[in-house]
């Protein structure tokens, strides 16, 4: 070899980034052809690259929080532009390709108020991947104290029904918080470690829904009211796979 | 599209910067709000048909490097990055490299991973990374090639002995 330039690091990196004119793209394809440690070290600079460009993705698909596209909607300090709330609702309803959105426009604003679905699905994404405090009381120790101290915080009693016979056991619950009262989220988990969540809270008034379906970037979510109570069962699974599990809690329920 | 709406579109992408830089979910939307107030008290100042995302990137990054200074001058309670992690299962196969290279990222210094994230992850040229970094191209590459390096090595010893932990 004899060349008469010297290629660097720097050099290197603006060759994997696309920043070189032709005639320095040459130069460096010659330069590693006569130095494998170099062409390594590039490769692996290139699968960095790679592995970097996907951290985080599932961000780019989670429903922008509340606090961020309020600040949008107020048109930054609180300067008060309605117009741009329903601007900007529109544009992450295109954007996020978000089914939380219409799963909240479906919903008759009578019976439960907009923000269930984000909710219902927010505490299962929170707490099912949990490894030392999926819940706050054991099912396997405490179940009766579990579901009277749900029941009373919510003002009618939530039994979870028994989903053994969909090869899922309760693994306990926990209060959370809803917009402003509580819920109550049972944890159920079945051979396989897979959770599912059912999440319960008072619906505004009585009424009775058919069962409605959400998702978002993977979690689904089936939901509907009965009497005084809504419920919603999440998990990261297909759609007809949570539906039936979602008919084997509805008659658990002590529906028909 | 009205810049405000162009605005709107960008939260996601500011978000998933603010996530990866801080490695905080909530430091990372307070970043993310704080440059948000920011824009849109300026939004006259952004000239149209230049480059949003950029302008964006560019006050968020001041910001940071703000709040940075700010948190110098308080205590900190030190975080061992190797600590963090393990609290929760992986949602779905998240390899180990993923993991091993967010791990890695948390001990670059801020500037360059700050060079990283912007190519890497953002697909800024050079010069764009430069423009929102403030400083001349030269050093946005002299980032880029130290702290990949860095990377590389602090992988390939991480593997390493994550294969011994296995075994």
């Amino acid at each position: 070899m004899n060349e008469r330039y010297y290629i660097g690091d720097m050099e290197l990196n603006a060759y994997l980034d696309g920043e070189l004119e032709t005639s320095g793209r040459t130069e460096v394809e010659a330069w590693l052809a006569g130095r494998p440690e170099d062409a390594a070290r590039l490769a692996a600079w290139r699968r960095q690259k790679e592995a970097l460009a996907s951290l985080a993705a599932d961000v780019l698909d989670e429903p922008v929080p509340p606090r961020l596209a309020g600040v949008t909607a107020r048109g930054g300090r609180s300067r008060g532009r309605p117009w741009l709330r329903v601007a900007a609702a529109l544009v992450l309803l295109v954007a996020g390709g978000a089914a939380g959105w219409f799963g909240r426009a479906a919903l008759p604003g009578a019976a439960a108020d907009g923000g269930f679905v984000e909710r219902a699905i927010g505490a299962h994404v929170v707490y099912s991947p949990e490894r030392r405090h999926p819940v706050e009381v054991w099912a396997d120790k405490e179940e009766k104290h579990l579901v009277t101290w749900l029941s009373r915080r919510l003002g009618h009693p939530v039994r979870p029904p028994p989903l053994a016979e969909a090869g899922f056991r309760l693994v306990g619950g926990r209060l959370v918080a809803d917009d402003g009262g509580p819920a109550a989220l049972y944890m159920y988990e079945d051979a396989n470690r897979r959770r599912i969540t059912l999440y319960v809270r008072r619906a505004r008034g009585d009424g009775r829904t058919a069962f409605r379906f959400a998702e978002h970037a993977g979690t689904a979510m089936f939901y509907w009211i009965e009497g005084p109570l809504a419920y919603a069962i999440v998990g990261r699974m297909p759609r007809n796979d949570l539906l039936g599990l979602a008919r084997v809690v509805y008659r658990g329920l002590g529906g028909p | 599209m009205d810049t405000r709406a162009a605005i709107v579109v960008e939260i996601p992408r500011l978000r998933r910067y603010a996530r990866v830089l801080l490695g905080d979910a909530t430091a990372a939307d307070d970043l993310v709000q704080d440059c948000l107030e920011r824009a849109l008290g300026r939004v006259h100042l952004f000239h149209a048909g230049t480059n949003l995302r950029a302008w964006l990137f560019t006050i968020m990054h001041n910001l940071h490097v703000n709040a940075r200074v700010r948190a110098s001058r308080s205590p900190e309670i030190p975080v061992d990055p190797a600590a963090l992690g393990g609290e929760t299962e992986p949602v779905q196969g998240s390899g180990l490299l993923l993991r091993d290279l967010d791990r890695a990222l948390a001990q670059l210094p801020d500037d360059q991973r700050a060079a990283l994230l912007l190519v890497g992850l953002e697909g800024l040229s050079y010069r764009e990374t430069a423009d929102v970094l403030g400083v001349p191209v030269g050093t946005v590459m002299s980032r880029l090639a130290r702290g990949r390096e860095r990377l590389r090595r602090l992988i390939d010893g991480g593997s390493r002995q994550a294969l011994r932990q296995v075994k």
